[in-house]
């Protein structure tokens, strides 16, 4: 690497080397690269790759394929901005005059993009002031803020995105899952191998049954019969074995099977109450419920049956091939002769039956997801008359569900019929081959007919191995399944190192925090500072990007860039239900769980006494309604709070924030669910509950925020005005449009007559 | 044909600017399809910098030529769905996955991050997110080449 290719900002891989060959040439004596971002698009927008670097003096660019450098001396007066849109970021050069250049990237790139731009600020403040480069004393992450232990590469809470891929050995992985169990599982397969080797017996015993009793019989000797009750003994004595240890171990391994399949559930079920909303927020509710239920229940009968079934399988080949081998070894050679074909003949459809598994599993969870997708909103679909519409949708999925299934079972039918096949033509050659030696005289009948009961039993054997290359497949694809969900990590992840709150005060800081859904930026650096026990009102049209800052305090998202403190403590570096505790959040759609009234309240603090239900009733106004109900607390409410008023399902769930006494409170859209009544019933409840809490409220309704020490105007995902209602109706900015527009609904006839909104120019 | 209410130019920060027909001007104004996948023709809204609509179009080809050009330029250098026409590789069948591309736009890989980020528009077409956003469009999945539709068809 050329020394050029150092650079001082100290986290950076090194430039890539046919860029630093073609940049060398370009440096001026002395100057030194100081950042570089590799951008991988053209004006176009076409795949082509180029470089733009920051030296201590210059600002360098080549554009993808275009042969020459530009070059751009860092003066005052230069900016370099960064914005982006739908997965491409442009980079652009301004300055006084007008814009100098755009380069485009995706945002891949974006970090390295992030790093440019402070490392051009940088230099250029260092050129423009005279002086050294002022760099601050802790190394940050360009994109999150967060600190950086020196010599830290790349910033922990960044770089956790995984691209890696799970191995295509996902089965193995189930082993976390037997293990626990592996002292019966051995005992299962010793029994198994018990039962198995019980059952080889019989066979072996005809043939003395033929050689020495039967044909001597035939031949003129009498019966011996001792001997013949005691072979016939022996097999009676195999069978009956056999009989008892196949018992115990069908037994043993049902039990673990259940065992193993209830752990699966539980684990993949808390693992995933611990995702984030964000994974939620792109999954079906079908399909997770399809994968929970289903997908677990086909991997244990796998685990705890099959594959134990063709480790038998597998044994009792073996031993079989090396009876027969003891006894007549060419008859044992031609006898295994058909193996190798079935042996490709399995692999051959292998390849055809796992894909087509998968496929029908999707399909499955197509068909499932109709109708969780239907059901919850039955009311939208009689309401428009769609009935019909919605069983053509369902139609469809069987419709593609049975097409899928008739495709795998072309393949699948072909399969069973041609092992069959295989093991009459294997028999035949046993006979041809035997009938031969028998007349050379090399064979006895005995040997032959021992042979031939062995063939049927291992010939059964195959058939049943070849049923493991579906059940695999079918289970490797529920594993794959399984472990989508078990591999997910939380994009809001437990921390490392985790920081103690000890005690709360309730102060929250927002620092240059952005969200990113998708490609959609909802919030743009967002700098907030909140005070222990200041009441913030969150105003701003709907999409402005208010519920989301709301969850990024919540930390149900994570910020994409930027950082939340509470208490000066990042909130990434709290254990994640550790900080929830602090947290009190009353919803616009309360959410009340199958259960009494009691429950309900209690829910985030299920050890409550009566006591303190009762007085978190009695401060969020609800006792009242409560003591009306037939069984008062011990009331029964459904999913939804069926037979409670809005109003009442929404003083419970204030109740439920009171009764965790939470250091924040956040209402969402608190009342803005029910009549105006209502709203000043739950607004002195809210009172109550406001007190002495650092309190974030999202309100449309303007009038219900008057108590806020601050509004927080929001719009388009940035804050645009802070201060109190005074204040922001003086200004006569957003707030005071929105307060306007609201007051001229409610009394219906304009309330000022210079309204009217005049456009304005927004040059930013 | 012009039914056009409205002038547009470029201004030295390379954005666009519409005026009026009451001589109202706005600036960075950005031209969004209303339909880019079902009818990237039909319906275009001139959107300015708070997000409110000002312009509205038809049809992209009743704009006169001038304005017509500014808009595809504009547009061409906003717009990113690369148009996947084959796939090269995959590196599992296991999401994450990364794939190599090759694409209307040049030679590129994605990483698919779930099954369910692949979202079918109609029977034929795929709209494909990356693990960065980008949308990745198949427009007719009839029209890929063998290797590439068995590649896709394990993921479907």
């Amino acid at each position: 690497m050329t020394p050029n290719a150092q650079n001082t900002a100290g986290n950076e891989p090194v430039l890539p080397g046919h860029w630093a060959a073609a940049i060398e040439s370009q440096l001026l004596a002395g100057e030194k690269i100081q950042c570089w971002l590799e951008i991988d698009l053209d004006t176009r927008l076409q795949f082509a790759s180029g470089l733009i670097a920051v030296t201590d003096q210059r600002l360098l660019a080549r554009a993808p394929s275009e042969p020459t450098w530009s070059a751009w001396p860092l003066r005052a007066g230069l900016a370099l901005n960064h914005h982006d849109n739908a997965g491409v970021g442009t980079l652009e050069l301004l300055d006084e005059a007008g814009r100098l250049a755009a380069w485009r990237y995706t945002l891949s790139h974006n970090l390295a993009a992030l790093r440019v731009i402070s490392e051009f600020e940088l230099h250029q403040a260092a050129i423009v002031s005279g002086q050294a480069v002022q760099r601050p004393d802790e190394e940050v992450c360009p994109k999150c803020k967060a600190p950086l232990e020196p010599g830290v590469e790349e910033c922990p809470i960044c770089s956790r995105e995984a691209t890696v891929s799970p191995s295509t050995w996902t089965l193995f992985r189930l082993w976390r899952f037997a293990r626990p169990y592996r002292w019966q599982l051995l005992t299962g397969f010793l029994l198994t191998l018990a039962s198995t080797a019980a059952q080889l017996v019989p066979p072996y015993l005809t043939m003395p049954l033929m050689d020495e009793v039967l044909i001597p019989f035939q031949n003129g000797k009498p019966i011996d019969w001792p001997l013949v009750g005691m072979y016939l003994g022996g097999l009676f004595g195999a069978a009956a074995l056999a009989w008892g240890l196949g018992w115990i171990r069908t037994y043993i391994l049902s039990l673990v099977s259940e065992r193993m399949g209830r752990d699966l559930r539980t684990t993949t079920y808390e693992h995933l109450l611990g995702l984030s909303l964000e994974y939620f927020g792109g999954k079906r509710t079908g399909d997770l419920m399809a994968r929970i239920g289903n997908e677990t229940d086909r991997i244990n009968i796998f685990l705890s049956l099959d594959l134990l079934n063709f480790a038998t399988d597998v044994l009792m080949i073996t031993m079989t091939a090396v009876i027969l081998f003891s006894i007549n070894p060419w008859l044992a050679l031609v006898t295994l002769l058909p193996l190798p074909i079935i042996g490709w003949l399995i692999h051959f459809v292998r390849e055809k039956l796992r894909t087509g598994f998968e496929k029908i599993d999707r399909v499955w969870a197509e068909v499932t997801n109709v109708l969780a997708d239907t059901i919850p909103g039955i009311r939208v679909v009689k309401a428009f008359a769609q009935e019909k519409r919605e069983g053509e949708r369902f139609r469809a999925a069987n419709e593609h569900n049975l097409q899928m299934n008739d495709k795998l079972n072309k393949t699948w039918s072909l399969f069973t019929p041609t092992v069959t096949l295989l093991t009459e033509v294997g028999l035949l050659v046993v006979w041809v081959f035997g009938i031969w030696q028998i007349s050379k005289g090399d064979s006895t009948v005995g040997v032959l007919t021992a042979f031939l009961a062995y063939i049927g039993r291992f010939y059964t054997r195959l058939d049943s191995m070849s049923r493991i290359v579906s059940a695999t497949q079918r289970a490797a694809s529920s594993t794959k399944r399984i472990f989508d969900i078990l591999d997910h990590v939380s994009s809001v992840p437990e921390p490392s190192r985790p920081v103690h709150l000890s005690k709360v005060t309730g102060r929250l800081e927002l620092k240059k925090a952005s969200f990113r859904y998708g490609t959609r930026a909802v919030t743009r650096d967002v700098d907030l500072v909140i005070e222990p026990g200041e009441m913030i009102g969150l105003v701003g049209h709907s999409g402005s990007g208010k519920s989301t800052l709301v969850n990024l305090i919540c930390r149900f998202y994570d910020v994409t860039e930027g950082q939340v403190l509470i208490d000066g403590v990042d909130v990434r570096s709290v254990p994640v239900a550790e900080f929830r505790q602090h947290i009190g959040l009353v919803l616009q759609e309360p959410f009340l769980f199958f259960g009494t009234i009691a429950d309900n309240i209690a829910y985030g603090k299920p050890n409550a006494t009566r006591q303190e239900i009762i007085a978190a009733a009695r401060a969020a106004h609800a006792h009242e309604f409560i003591l009306r109900l037939p069984h008062g607390y011990d009331s029964l409410v459904g999913e939804r709070g069926q037979g409670l008023s809005g109003g009442e399902r929404q003083r419970i769930s204030i109740a439920r924030a009171l009764l965790i006494d939470p250091r924040i409170l956040i209402l969402d859209e608190a009342t803005s669910a029910v009549d105006t009544e209502t709203e000043k019933e739950i607004q002195k409840a809210l009172d109550n509950l406001v007190k002495g809490r650092t309190t974030i409220a999202i309100a449309h309704r303007l009038s219900t925020l008057r108590k806020a020490d601050r509004l927080v105007v929001m719009d388009r995902g940035r804050i645009v005005e802070i201060g109190n209602h005074d204040e922001l109706m003086a200004t006569e900015g957003h707030y005071f449009k929105l307060y306007t527009a609201q007051a001229r609904n409610v009394d219906t006839e304009p309330l000022l007559p210079r309204a009217p909104e005049q456009p304005k120019t927004h040059a930013e | 044909m012009s039914n056009v209410n409205f002038q547009l130019h470029c201004d030295s920060y390379g954005r666009l600017v519409l005026t009026s027909e009451n001589g109202e001007r706005h600036e960075g104004v950005t031209p969004v399809r209303a339909f880019p996948i079902a009818a990237p023709d039909e319906g275009l809204s001139l959107v300015n910098y708070e997000g409110h609509e000002v312009g509205w179009v038809d049809h992209i080809a009743d704009l006169p030529p001038a304005i017509g050009r500014l808009i595809e330029e504009e547009l061409a250098s906003r717009e990113f769905v690369p148009e996947i026409e084959q796939i090269t590789e995959v590196s599992s069948f296991a999401c994450p996955s990364t794939w190599q591309l090759l694409t209307n736009r040049g030679k590129t890989e994605l990483v698919l991050k779930g099954e369910e980020d692949i979202r079918r528009l109609s029977q034929t077409r795929l709209l494909i997110a990356d693990s960065h956003g980008i949308q990745f469009l198949v427009r007719d999945l009839t029209q890929l080449d063998r290797q590439s539709r068995k590649l896709l068809d394990r993921f479907l």
